[in-house]
Formats: structure tokens, C-alpha cells, sequence
């Protein structure tokens, strides 16, 4: 049979030209496709990488971001708590200080009118007394204008005074 | 319309039915081995009598180097024998005969056109920055392929070194697929049955046998020469010559598988296109008939071969993979 009797021509030739085209191939066809396919999918890989990367970072950045809003909301509402809460002492104490300021006025102006009032007591009461004394001038120059009355008043002091010191 | 066709399709072999019994009756074994053996020239067709051939150079070294048509074989004093294959008129002998036959010229054509094929698409990828472009027109057509070929085959099968064996296991399956479909293709340059032929694989088988014996790794001689198993098994060597043994037999059994299933293909493809003339005998009715199931089959078949033109090649590169690979196994993968 010469179907399974492998012919030596066609041998020969099938290794020449299957080793040109094994060699042209190897050397200048599929490493270039391979290669280039190699760094296609090399490259869509790290591309995939990276976006998952940016995915994760962006989300990370939105939730700083969410917690900074936060962390800014409460500082706004201790701020203005803070800010109530000085408005309200400055009030108070200004209110205090006011009260007492009047507390103040007030007992000064007691205090003056207690002096006024001092001094007009003195003053009617040096008039009365002066108004006395020239009432009492007015009787006795009155009563001392005999000799008789002025030597029963000498006497009438002088039992006085003795008697006045008799206790001693 | 539908109908009319048919009609005419049943009509159609009561012409052919006059002139073959003019011709006489279809030589079964002449017109198989002539479609499926190698030949010195290319036989076409034959009109009216008249044969439609491509001469080929018959080239023989014996003192000398002959180059001369088939049909001035005898002005060289050589003649064609019974296998068609050319002797020595004087004594009988074959001479040293590198003639580029029907084979070798389909083998050219065939390794131009894949050569052209692939380096355009490599020129693509050359010209162009993959990581901006898509692949366009060829470079689109063969990416594909390739890419699956490289990475659910070779990558696979041979392990983590695949990249050392790929252009060959590439080229071998690019190879096989384009004298496969060649093959198929029933004209000229087409029709020569390449892949079918024991000394084509034979060649493929060895360029394989090459690939995995000279890349073999320690571990991978180690089995074949001192294999883990008892030691009267190694003093009387039996495992040993199995191992051996086995070195050929794979590459044998890839030369003959893609061999016996490519010659099997162009055999059944051939008979039942041959249904046709054999009926022609037979009278009108039957002839039709038989046309009708001979053109569905025909169909079928090519269809088939299609896919087997495809399968033989993917076998072939996958079983070349798993034998590389099967020499570049290391131990601590081989225990776990």
C-alpha cells in the first residue's frame, strides 16, 4: 500500500518547508501577536486595578468628606451653644452689675440725703436754738431789769447748780 | 419555484446518464487513489476527452540531477510503476526522488498563503498601538483565534513555561487548519490531500517528538529511565523499555490519527460524490434518487469536514501541549 509508506521526497520537502514556516513564524508572526495581546490584557488588568483603586478612593474621599460636614455641623452647633451661652452671661452679668450700680446710687444718694437731712436738723436746730436764746434774751433782759430780779435769778442759779451738785 | 428546482435537480443526472455509459464504468479504485494519493502532475479536470493538468518538475537524483516532466520520464530512463511513483526503467529501483509533486506544491501554496496571513497580522500589530486600538480586518479575524489557541490550550497543557513552546504549538495548529480546509476546497490550489498524507504528519509527529525530547526536563528522563516503582520492575527493565516504548508511541499515534481522519474524510467525501456516476448505471429513477441523497450527504459531509478540518488541528496542537508539558512537570506539583 502506498497510502502508509510515507514517500522520501515528500518528507524531504515537508521538513524544508515546514521549518521555513516554523521558523518565519516563530521568529517574525505569532511572538509579535502574542506579545502585543500579552500587553493588551497586561494593560486592561492594570487599568481594572486602577479604576477598582480610584473607585475605593473616591469612596473613602466621600465619606471624609461626609464626616467633615459632620464634624463641622457640630462644631457650628457648640459654637453657637457657646455663643448663647456667653451672650446670656454677659447679660446677666451686665444686669448684675447694673443692679448693684444702682444699689450703689442709691445708698449714696441715701447716704446724701441722710446728710442733708443731718445738717437741715442742724441748722433748724441751731436757728431754734438761736431763736430760743433771743426769746430767752428777750425775757430775761426782760426779767433783769430791777436789781430785785437779777439777784433772785443769781440766787435761784446758784441753788440750782448746787442742787444739781448735791448727788455728787 | 421550490418544486421546479427539485424537478430539475431529478432531471439533471439523465443527462450525465447517456455519456457515462459511453465512458464506461467509474474505476472505483483508480478515481479514489487518484484523488487521494500524490501525484507528478496536478490533475484539474477533464473536458471532452481532453485532460486539464498542471505539469509539475519530477526531480531525481541518481547520477546526477534529472528535472523533467512526467510525460518525458522515458526520455530519462524512467518510468511510472504501479504505484505511480517513478523507477528506474532499467532496473527497477526507486531513485533519490525529491519531485515537487502534487503534495509538495499544495504544501508550498498552502504555507505562502499562512505565512502572508500571519505576518499581515503581525504587521498590524506592529503598526499599531494595541493599547489604542481595537483590531481591525485581519488582525480582528485571527486574534481571536489565536488568543484561544495560546491561553485555553497551550497555556493550560504545557504549565507555566508555555511561552517557550507557543510559536511551535501555533504554527503546527495554523499548519494543520490550512492544509486542512485547503484540503476541502475542491480546486485548484485547493483539493491536494495534504494533511492525509502519512509523510506530512509523520514530519508534524516528529517536529513534536523533537519538542518535547530535547526541552525534557531531569525529572521528566528521570521517569522514563529510573521510574518510581519497585525495584525488580528497573533491574529487569521493564518499565523502563514501556517508558521508552511510550516516547514513540505518542508521536505515532498524532501521525496517525491526523493521517487516518483526513484521509478518512476525503475517502467518504469522494464515495458518495462518486454515488452519482456508479448509479448512472442504474437507469434514470434510481440515478436521480441517489443524485438527490448523494447532493444532501455531500453537504453534510463537507460541513462535517469543516469541523473536522478544525477539530484535527486543535487535537493535534492540544495533545503536542499536553506531552510538552507532561516533560516539564516538577515533582512538587506532581505530589500535590
Amino acid at each position: 500500500m502506498s497510502l502508509i509508506t510515507p514517500d522520501f521526497g515528500l518528507l524531504f520537502w515537508m521538513v524544508v518547508i515546514f521549518g521555513i514556516v516554523f521558523f518565519l513564524l516563530a521568529k517574525f508572526g505569532f511572538p509579535v501577536i502574542t506579545n502585543a495581546v500579552q500587553k493588551r490584557s497586561d494593560h486592561i488588568a492594570e487599568s481594572l486595578q486602577a479604576a477598582q483603586q480610584a473607585e475605593e478612593r473616591l469612596a473613602e474621599m466621600a465619606e471624609e468628606h461626609a464626616r467633615m460636614i459632620e464634624e463641622t455641623r457640630l462644631e457650628q452647633s457648640r459654637i453657637l451653644k457657646e455663643a448663647s451661652e456667653a451672650r446670656e452671661a454677659i447679660i446677666a452679668k451686665a444686669k448684675e452689675e447694673a443692679s448693684a450700680e444702682a444699689a450703689k446710687l442709691l445708698e449714696h444718694a441715701k447716704v446724701e440725703i441722710a446728710a442733708e437731712r443731718e445738717s437741715a436738723i442742724r441748722d433748724i436746730r441751731r436757728q431754734v436754738a438761736m431763736i430760743s436764746v433771743e426769746v430767752a434774751e428777750k425775757i430775761v433782759r426782760k426779767d433783769l431789769e430791777g436789781e430785785d430780779g437779777q439777784l433772785s435769778m443769781i440766787d435761784r442759779m446758784v441753788e440750782e447748780a448746787s442742787r444739781a451738785q448735791v448727788p455728787n | 419555484m421550490k418544486r421546479l428546482m427539485l424537478i430539475c435537480l431529478f432531471l439533471l443526472p439523465t443527462l450525465f446518464s447517456a455519456r457515462a455509459e459511453e465512458a464506461g464504468a467509474l474505476d472505483m479504485g483508480t478515481y479514489l487513489f487518484g484523488h487521494i494519493s500524490d501525484a507528478y502532475e496536478w490533475h484539474i479536470t477533464t473536458i471532452k476527452g481532453k485532460e486539464i493538468a498542471i505539469p509539475l518538475p519530477c526531480i531525481v537524483i541518481e547520477n546526477g540531477v534529472h528535472v523533467f516532466t512526467q510525460h518525458h520520464a522515458a526520455e530519462h530512463g524512467y518510468i511510472l510503476n504501479e504505484n505511480g511513483k517513478l523507477v528506474n526503467a532499467a532496473t527497477g529501483q526507486r531513485p533519490l526522488d525529491i519531485s515537487i509533486t502534487k503534495n509538495v506544491l499544495g504544501l508550498i501554496f498552502d504555507s505562502i498563503l499562512l505565512v502572508v496571513l500571519i505576518l499581515l497580522c503581525a504587521r498590524w500589530y506592529k503598526r499599531h498601538d494595541v493599547l489604542k486600538e481595537k483590531p481591525t480586518g485581519l488582525a480582528a479575524l485571527l486574534e481571536p483565534l489565536i488568543v484561544m489557541i495560546e491561553q485555553d490550550v497551550i497555556k493550560d497543557a504545557v504549565g507555566p513555561e508555555y511561552k517557550k513552546f507557543s510559536p511551535y504549538l501555533l504554527t503546527a495548529f495554523f499548519f494543520i487548519l490550512i492544509n486542512n480546509l485547503m484540503g476541502i476546497f475542491p480546486i485548484f490550489p485547493g483539493g491536494a490531500n495534504i494533511t492525509g498524507n502519512i509523510a506530512v504528519t509523520g514530519v508534524l509527529a516528529l517536529f513534536t517528538f523533537l519538542m518535547v525530547n530535547l526541552f525534557g526536563n531531569k525529572h521528566y528522563w528521570k521517569d522514563i529511565l529510573w521510574p518510581d516503582v519497585p525495584l525488580f520492575l528497573k533491574v529487569i527493565p521493564i518499565m523502563p523499555l514501556i517508558e521508552i516504548l511510550g516516547m514513540f508511541t505518542k508521536p505515532f499515534s498524532l501521525m496517525i490519527r491526523l493521517f487516518a481522519n483526513m484521509l478518512a474524510g476525503h475517502i467518504m467525501l469522494l464515495s458518495v460524490i462518486a454515488l452519482v456516476f456508479l448509479s448512472a448505471a442504474m437507469g434514470p429513477v434510481l440515478n436521480g434518487s441517489l443524485t438527490v441523497i448523494a447532493a444532501f450527504f455531500g453537504v453534510f459531509l463537507d460541513c462535517l469536514e469543516f469541523l473536522v478540518a478544525f477539530l484535527q488541528a486543535y487535537v493535534f496542537t492540544m495533545l503536542s501541549a499536553v506531552f510538552i508539558g507532561l516533560a516539564h512537570q516538577h515533582p512538587e506539583t506532581e505530589t500535590n
